[in-house]
């Protein structure tokens, strides 16, 4: 298991788990959120490449109301 | 024979933010409105072209629902992310990066604020953030204060709008200093576009008199008793303003002057000596 702080809260999630994996699990529509790690962009192309790693910060967005 | 069409004496030119072209001068935010249905409506009715949304970290604890996106058409309208709730460069460049990755457009209205309470724009990080946009190919919308000086610099960084609040965010008090915003309208060949503080009709109207390019407002409409009502009363105003603006208005005058001719009135109607 790694422990990563997903949104300000901390998550276990099973090993080599990758950010299309993560948002797959949340039951989350791909195409409408967006995903940093450590304060760094990982991209569409990147999401199923790039693993998540004990200790990663992670922020996952949408868009909503504003103005 | 033939005949030429006669130009139509209403004709306008379109609004050109980026890659993108309106017809439309007025640009709609789609917060604090009571539900989605009801921000389609109003976006509906007020005739915009192009609707602001603001990045938020997803709730992980409800269920996943309907998304704003579901609401918005993008066929038919421009999807403009904002970058509100930033009170740095950094984080204002991370959002706008995040939206990007989401929508896939280069525009961005930017938003670097000063403090919570007065929402008001922060100069320096503004300045440091739409450059380092510009420079990562965002089509930057720059919400500013009102000052003319830095306006010029924002758009001599390459911003393609410039657009000054016309007082705090959500305030409703409309354009507080007209002069202001006359000076920058001189001195900005970027199209100016009237951002917040924008409370009912008349203050739309009055900013687009100015010379505007554009009003950029959310809470005057979804905050209204009525807010399906009140979208249909700023799209009016935003198009009456407009032509006002291109039909030129007369200068003000301390005395009257008659529509009617002075002449010819019949006998003891002249006035009194």
């Amino acid at each position: 298991m790694v422990t990563v702080l997903l949104n300000g809260e901390k998550r276990e999630l099973g090993e080599r788990t990758s950010v299309a994996r993560l948002i797959e699990e949340l039951g989350l529509r791909p195409e409408i959120v967006a995903v940093e790690v450590n304060r760094e962009l990982v991209t569409r192309a990147r999401r199923a490449s790039t693993e998540l790693c004990d200790g990663d910060q992670i922020e996952l967005v949408t868009l909503v109301g504003g103005g | 024979m033939t005949t030429t069409p006669k130009p139509d004496p209403c004709a306008d030119t379109p609004l050109v933010l980026g890659a993108h072209s309106f017809t439309s001068r007025l640009l709609v935010g789609t917060g604090k409105y009571a539900s989605f249905e009801e921000t389609r409506d109003a976006l509906a009715i007020s005739g915009t072209q192009c609707v602001t949304v603001a990045v938020r970290r997803v709730n992980l604890d409800r269920k996943t629902g309907p998304s704003l996106l579901d609401f918005i058409d993008r066929s038919k309208y421009v999807v403009l992310p904002n970058t509100a709730g930033c009170f740095d460069a950094a984080s204002a460049i991370r959002t706008a990066e995040l939206a990007r990755d989401v929508l896939d457009t280069p525009l961005v209205k930017l938003e670097v604020l000063g403090d919570p309470r007065t929402l008001l724009p922060d100069p320096v990080g503004t300045l440091e953030a739409t450059k380092e946009l510009v420079k990562q190919g965002f089509d930057v919308l720059v919400y500013t204060s009102d000052d003319p000086r830095l306006g010029v610099r924002l758009a001599e960084l390459g911003a393609k709008s410039v657009m000054p609040a016309g007082s705090p965010i959500g305030s409703g008090q409309g354009v507080l200093n007209p002069n202001a915003i006359r000076i920058l309208l001189e001195l900005v060949h970027v199209p100016v576009i009237v951002d917040a503080g924008v409370g009912t009709a008349s203050d739309v109207a009055f900013a687009m008199e100015l010379g505007a390019a554009g009003v950029l407002l959310n809470t005057g409409i979804a905050s209204a008793k009525e807010p399906l009502r009140m979208a249909a009363a700023m799209r009016d105003a935003c198009s009456a303003g407009r032509q006002a603006f291109l039909a030129g208005r007369i200068p003000r005058k301390l005395y009257a002057n008659a529509s009617s001719p002075v002449e010819g009135t019949i006998e003891g109607a002249s006035p009194r000596g």
